[in-house]
């Protein structure tokens, strides 16, 4: 097993508060590692400095053992990293298709000949391939914007998923999707993971969803890591429970 | 707009095609002057649609650009090099500068970014008015030639208004190529959602820049037409209130619409040619009619017909469920 993110003592400041203090874990390949600790623990902080969002105070990020830390998240994503936002991110004026296309675009060739190219840098196939997989089949054609909460947040994942990432950062993937949609967005990143060994870190406050979909678990607290081991390890460690599950 | 017929719209693009072509051959010169104008300054709306409507950058220095662009084109014709020379220096002039000017919109955004473009088109104006020794200050430059088009003079208001109605074709072709290319929906991207665009591996940086500098090159397009069109310029056209104008057609044409800045154009260069009749009235008659338009439609008069459209869409849809629905109930 080779680590495809290796976290090295990441920590960020803003002014005097330390959001992220000192955080290292490993990733292996094709490993869902899941990540939960209280609102305001570093969670989404740490997601940000890993994806270039933010730029660490401190520490070192590698993504297939190469040093990423610094990198602009374009760049970071056209080496196969990619992410979903806790907020709902689509293009609201784009149609699901089209946003689709727009996150696999960027992703083969050069900027000159996409100009060039054809309208859609070759991206139909593969954008109605995940349209289908999605189930947004009947949506296609609608603007991102008129779609509900919850198909938005699968056209986020969607998006994400474009491009044949390796290590996708997912945050609260779950947050405000109803129960249906649930379960079909956990069978659907189960079998991407399976298929595509595509590896994940997940940040979500399901817990439900978490420790069934999760190979392991992170837990934070206070910009700090808390515990780490598998679902049912993490359960059970009197220091989780007091900082989180206890409540 | 996908809601007109594509051989109703084809239809409509070849009567208004030939209708620019034939009817004006009956024109006096004054109205080939104000048509012509209409074709340029129609270039320059494009180039800041571009980098205003697609790629929500504001820009208030698109009329320094059609300085910069004329001003290039005067000194060279006026020197002897061919227009068409002239015309290439100006385009990669300012989409040289428009590409510098893009860096501010990388770290300051909205009204911000319009004060720093406002700063850029007053500096430009006082290289225009104080540099004698190139723009020849206050006096301007006279006697601008007109260009032979394959061997034939345009010195005629007909032939000119022929260039600058092939040289709005050209564009328009151009842009349009741009806009359905991939880097048309970066651009939308970047007017929708940086920071979604950033994390999809869209190079957002790149982008902005490339949209100010090739809108910024239609302007010098546009100016360098401008030029041999009025064949005397001095720095006065080209102060910030034709910035404003650009603008104006823009947003009043329907910002992020491929035709809007036809519209606005015509508005802006016709519509006061219509209210002479008016004498005195006609700037305030004018500036009524603006504001009266974007307290109805903010969008602009594109924005109008989009409207209409999604509506009748809508209601399209809905009676289709609604169909469809009766179907399913009529099922035993």
């Amino acid at each position: 097993m080779t680590a495809v993110l290796q976290v090295r003592n990441i920590r960020k400041s803003f002014g005097g508060i330390t959001a992220v203090d000192g955080v290292s874990f490993d990733v292996e390949e094709g490993e869902i590692l899941g990540l939960i600790g209280p609102n305001g623990c570093g969670k989404s902080t740490l997601f940000n400095c890993i994806l270039g969002q933010l730029t660490p105070s401190d520490g070192e990020v590698k993504v297939d053992g190469r040093v990423v830390t610094g990198l602009r998240p374009s760049e970071l994503n056209r080496l196969g990293v990619s992410r979903t936002f806790q907020l709902l991110q689509v293009f609201p004026k784009l149609s699901v298709r089209e946003n689709l296309i727009l996150a696999g675009q960027e992703h083969q060739g050069s900027m000159m000949s996409r100009l060039f190219g054809p309208s859609d840098a070759g991206q139909t196939e593969a954008a109605d391939r995940m349209i289908a997989f999605f189930g947004l089949g009947h949506l296609a054609a609608e603007p991102a914007g008129g779609l509900s909460y919850g198909q938005q947040k699968l056209l986020d994942a969607a998006m994400a998923f474009m491009g044949g990432p390796r290590l996708v950062l997912l945050d609260e993937p779950a947050g405000g999707v109803n129960l249906t949609m649930l379960a079909d967005l956990k069978a659907r990143l189960a079998a991407i993971n399976r298929e595509k060994r595509a590896t994940f870190v997940v940040i979500e406050h399901n817990m439900e969803f978490v420790m069934s979909l999760c190979s392991r678990v992170m837990v934070m607290a206070e910009g700090k890591v808390l515990a780490m081991g598998k679902p049912a390890e993490v359960r059970a460690n009197p220091a989780v429970i007091e900082a989180y599950l206890g409540h | 707009m996908t809601a007109i017929p594509r051989y109703l719209r084809l239809a409509f693009g070849i009567v208004v095609i030939a209708g620019l072509i034939v009817v004006p051959m009956n024109f006096n010169r004054y109205g080939l002057f104000i048509l012509s104008q209409w074709a340029v300054m129609t270039i320059a709306a494009m180039g800041l649609n571009l980098t205003l409507g697609y790629a929500g950058q504001v820009s208030l220095a698109q009329g320094a650009f059609v300085g910069i662009g004329a001003y290039a084109a005067a000194i060279m014709t006026t020197q002897g090099i061919p227009l068409i020379a002239a015309l290439g220096v100006a385009v990669v002039v300012c989409f040289a500068v428009g590409w510098v000017l893009g860096y501010p919109a990388l770290r300051v955004q909205h009204h911000y970014l319009a004060f720093v473009t406002l700063a850029f088109s007053t500096l430009a104006f006082l290289v225009f008015r104080n540099e004698d020794w190139l723009t020849k200050g206050i006096y301007g430059i006279s006697n601008i030639p007109r260009p032979h088009v394959f061997g034939l003079a345009t010195n005629r208001p007909l032939p000119f208004y022929y260039v600058c109605l092939g040289s709005l074709g050209l564009v328009t072709l151009a842009v349009w190529w741009l806009i359905r290319s991939p880097w048309g929906r970066a651009f939308l991207a970047l007017r929708e959602n940086p920071v979604r665009a950033l994390s999809l591996g869209v190079d957002t940086r790149r982008y902005t820049l490339m949209a100010f500098a090739i809108g910024s090159a239609l302007g010098g397009f546009a100016g360098a037409l401008y030029a041999p069109l009025t064949q005397y310029i001095d720095p006065v056209p080209f102060n910030l209130s034709l910035s404003l104008d650009i603008l104006m057609m823009v947003i009043v044409g329907g910002a992020g619409f491929f035709f809007g800045p036809f519209l606005g154009a015509m508005i802006s260069v016709l519509l006061p040619e219509w209210l002479r009749f008016t004498q005195g009235y006609y700037l305030m008659l004018y500036a009524i009619a603006v504001i009266l338009l974007l307290i109805y439609s903010p969008t602009g008069i594109l924005g109008i017909l989009d409207r209409y459209l999604a509506e009748r869409r809508t209601k399209t849809a809905s009676a289709l469920r609604a169909v469809a629905k009766s179907k399913l109930e009529t099922v035993p």
